[in-house]
């Protein structure tokens, strides 16, 4: 095991030099800069604009920049937003529970109805329940979320009155409920597409499984159908499903750009979007590597949990 | 709470009165405005706004680079020395009077400024305001290391003196009289806590500032809102409520709907977009303010861009263009057609400026009287040159990607073709705007410094920023008589004789047609019913700007 981690470590150290040089090359080549917000005003002339580009660092060469930026990184240090000069570690982090909320609820719930779809559609194929869950997960994949977010805000906050039109919480007050009330709306609407990815993959990782030999086997051998499917079926159906999961792991800290924009979720999507938005560098750039990291382990993790969950994988 | 004694004597009542009345003048153009009963002011704060805004305020020295989102909470936490009323009068605020030539503050030739301060303003943390922290705050904007905003102006003070706790002195290098509109739009920082930081730029100030201002800093949740307490000891007005919250809804729909469903209690700083406008003026226990801004709507073009030297065809392409479509279709009658630089609530404003008619006949004999003539393809060209070009706005702005169609359409009616180049606001305003690499642009700007006129950054020959100078004239603009009046008009202190060199420069300019104005910008801002004392404020660059006078009537 330690080696395989090693070996890993390594290979993810080498990773992420290279996301962190092509993130930076084409963060800074891009054209447009943190200073265009300022061009328009009447304010502020070219001169200011130079001087404020000086003072930022901006006006050094590409390498340099990114030799700066990297020993700083290297050293703990990931510099402070050009928007309101906090900490970029402290800016990540004020966004990190939002995000965390939203998509551990969303996630928990697609992974529970997701896979008692699937598995029911794949026991049941072709019934009208498959047909209709099929045709029902094409429609959730179909249809941009930010579409079922206004329809939901349309439909249960300005007609019905139900729901609140987005936010994470009433201002002052914050209550359990009160955080509860806010998150229905986004954390179903999210979750009906992961829903839908994740009934898809059961269904097909059941189907593999209930045609397989030791199915049979297992039934001939006269063990009673909850039997054969709970132990047998079910626990072998899961083991692709690790790599869904690991896949997933990134993004419940990385969260949902659209859905935080439609709902006002201030979570880690919007910050991406904004810090784009205003060509805020050292957020972006500590957000992709904290994305990248995020994937890394993500992967790791499924590796690892692969192995645990299937003796016949050894790693080393 | 301490009742107000304002340096112009005027009492809180008849003050909210006058704010009450010019938010009146200034919503109107038919609309139904917030303020149409009277009501009497708590005798505590009680309550809170909330205000909602598409823009994230994130800087909070308000001598740093900051958006008018950032100087929306800039006018609740500071205060300049004097601030400027919605009929575009200066009023005293941190000093006692403002100084002119009458009043001794100002010596005859504008060198010499002698400001008296009050003394019963207190800083948020109880420290006594005086006048080293306006000498502080002078020194910290002509600091070289410090990032400041701009020193327009700022630079041209010498030989600050503090004469007492209660009065400062300085010298200016030169008389420049838009200083006095720059001064308030200038707040004050304060000295005893900045000089302690080791960087002011990274000092923990920035980011949980203190203020003389009517609200104290409360909490900020980065990325969702910001909270502002009242402050008990405030030296002016107000406040009336307990809390103000700035809530940041990026999307302009989802801001709109929070509005509708009552979750937000002012929409202001974006406005409501225009096609939601009709709606939003059915909306039980809401009303709207159409409040003028001062931003100009216009089509910018590069002088020095071979056609466009030509002035025949500007003023061809402004003759066919049919403005008033544009204004109905697109934006349901709300933008005021304009032929200024200046908005018309403005003192400089002036009024006799020839009015554009959509004469496209007119404009094809222009064109080739010019030696414009027309190509096998239908498109004019002179001396090889096609009258060709294009045009760029920010992607993702509905009205201004519909009016390019518009436009492309009424001028391809005279030979001319334009195409449509749009980027993303971070390219379009980086270089490709500030170095002219533009043909002609779409563009909303701003041209006053305050409510003062002065737009030597805009039109004088050195401040092309493409030729190495220091301003915004991307126009590339040259015209030595401008130059001269520019002069003339920022070392004149009489507002007439101001008024009536900013006049010639407005006369000018349409004659030249160094852009193509299309619309003077207004805002509807959406109020819930019963919020009193909001004001709009043509002359600040927010209307959030006197939330201290802010009430719910009871």
């Amino acid at each position: 095991m330690i080696p395989f981690l090693l070996r890993r470590l390594w290979q993810s150290l080498i990773l992420l030099a290279i996301v962190s040089m092509i993130g930076f090359a084409i963060l800074y080549l891009a054209p447009g800069g943190p200073m265009s917000q300022f061009a328009q005003s009447a304010q502020m002339s070219q001169e200011d604009l130079d001087r404020i580009a000086r003072q930022l660092g901006l006006d050094r060469t590409l390498p340099v920049q990114y030799w700066d930026w990297l020993l700083r990184m290297l050293s703990g240090d990931w510099g402070r937003s050009f928007r309101d000069n906090s900490p970029v570690w402290s800016v990540i982090g004020s966004h990190l529970r939002a995000t965390f909320e939203l998509m551990a609820v969303s996630t928990l719930i697609a992974i529970a109805l997701g896979c008692w779809i699937g598995i029911l559609g794949a026991i049941r194929r072709y019934s009208i329940f498959d047909m209709v869950a099929t045709v029902g997960a094409m429609v959730a994949l179909s249809i941009p979320t930010f579409w079922f977010g206004l329809i939901a805000i349309y439909l249960f906050s300005v007609q019905l009155g139900w729901l609140p039109a987005g936010n994470r919480q009433t201002i002052g007050d914050g209550s359990f409920l009160d955080v509860a009330h806010h998150l229905i709306a986004p954390a179903l609407v999210l979750a009906l597409v992961e829903t839908a990815i994740w009934a898809r993959f059961m269904r097909s990782a059941m189907l593999d499984v209930i045609g397989q030999d030791y199915i049979r086997t297992a039934r001939a051998k006269g063990l009673p159908e909850q039997a054969v499917l709970r132990g047998h079926a079910m626990r072998n159906a899961l083991l692709p499903l690790i790599t869904l999961a690991g896949l997933q792991f990134p993004t419940l800290l990385g969260g949902a750009l659209v859905t935080e924009t439609v709902f006002t979720w201030p979570g880690m999507g919007r910050l991406f979007l904004d810090s784009v938005e205003y060509r805020d560098y050292p957020v972006v750039m500590g957000i992709l590597m904290f994305s990248a990291v995020m994937v890394l382990l993500g992967s790791l993790l499924a590796d690892m949990l692969y192995a645990v969950a299937d003796p016949r994988i050894r790693m080393g | 709470m301490i009742d107000s004694k304002a340096g112009s004597g005027t009492s809180r009542r008849e003050i909210l009165g006058l704010g009450v009345g010019a938010a009146s003048l200034l919503g109107g153009l038919g609309s139904a405005h917030a303020q149409t009963r009277s009501a009497v002011p708590p005798q505590k704060p009680r309550g809170q706004v909330i205000a909602g805004i598409s823009q994230e305020p994130t800087v909070f020295n308000p001598l740093m680079p900051g958006s008018e989102v950032d100087q929306g909470v800039w006018w609740q936490l500071f205060n300049p020395l004097w601030s400027i009323d919605p009929q575009g009068r200066l009023v005293a605020d941190l000093a006692t009077e403002v100084p002119s030539v009458g009043n001794g503050g100002l010596s005859a030739d504008g060198l010499v400024w002698k400001i008296k301060l009050r003394k019963d303003v207190k800083w948020h943390d109880g420290t006594p305001f005086t006048a080293e922290d306006v000498k502080y705050t002078l020194d910290l904007i002509n600091t070289p290391g410090f990032r400041v905003r701009n020193r327009v102006g700022h630079s041209l003070v010498k030989e600050i003196t503090v004469v007492a706790p209660d009065e400062i002195h300085w010298r200016m290098e030169s008389a420049y009289s838009p200083y006095l509109s720059i001064l308030a739009l200038t707040f004050i920082v304060p000295r005893h806590i900045l000089e302690k930081a080791q960087d002011p730029n990274t000092a923990p100030f920035n980011s949980a500032p203190i203020g003389t201002g009517a609200f104290r800093w409360g909490e900020r949740v980065a990325g969702d809102h910001l909270l502002l307490q009242a402050n008990p000891t405030h030296h002016g007005e107000g406040p009336y409520l307990e809390r103000v919250v700035f809530k940041y809804i990026p999307d302009l729909t989802m801001l709109y709907t929070q509005f509708r469903t009552g979750q937000i209690d002012y929409l202001g700083l974006s406005g409501i977009s225009a096609h939601f406008v009709k709606e939003a003026q059915g909306l039980r226990g809401r009303k709207l303010s159409l409040s003028p801004t001062a931003f100009i709507e216009h089509i910018a073009l590069n002088l020095e861009f071979v056609p466009f030297a030509d002035k025949a065809v500007r003023e061809a392409l402004y003759l066919g263009m049919n403005k008033q479509a544009r204004i109905e279709a697109l934006y349901y009658g709300l933008p005021v057609p304009t032929e200024s630089f200046l908005p018309q609530q403005s003192w400089a404003y002036d009024s006799s400026l020839p009015a554009q008619r959509h004469d496209p006949a007119k404009a094809n004999a222009l064109l080739d009287a010019a030696g414009w003539a027309s190509g096998s393809d239908g498109i004019r060209q002179k001396n090889g040159v096609r009258l060709e070009f294009a045009n760029s706005t920010t992607v993702g702005n509905p009205g201004r990607e519909q009016s390019q169609q518009l436009l492309m359409q009424d001028w391809r009616a005279l030979g001319v073709a334009m195409r449509i180049n749009n980027m993303p606001g971070a390219v379009i305003w980086g270089e490709f705007w500030q170095k002219s690499k533009f043909e002609s642009v779409m563009v909303g700007s701003n041209f006053m410094l305050g409510n003062d006129p002065d737009v030597t950054p805009r039109f004088s020959s050195k401040a092309i920023p493409a030729k190495a100078g220091s301003g915004l004239n991307t126009y590339q603009y040259q015209n030595p008589e401008i130059d001269r009046l520019l002069a003339e008009g920022a070392s004149q202190f009489d507002q007439a004789e101001r008024k009536a060199t900013y006049g010639k420069i407005q006369k000018i300019i349409r004659d030249d047609l160094v852009l193509l104005p299309i619309y003077q910008t207004v805002m509807a801002e959406g109020i819930k019913d019963g919020l009193q004392g909001f004001a709009a404020n043509i002359n600040c660059s927010s209307n959030c700007w006197n939330m201290r006078s802010w009430f719910w009537a009871s």
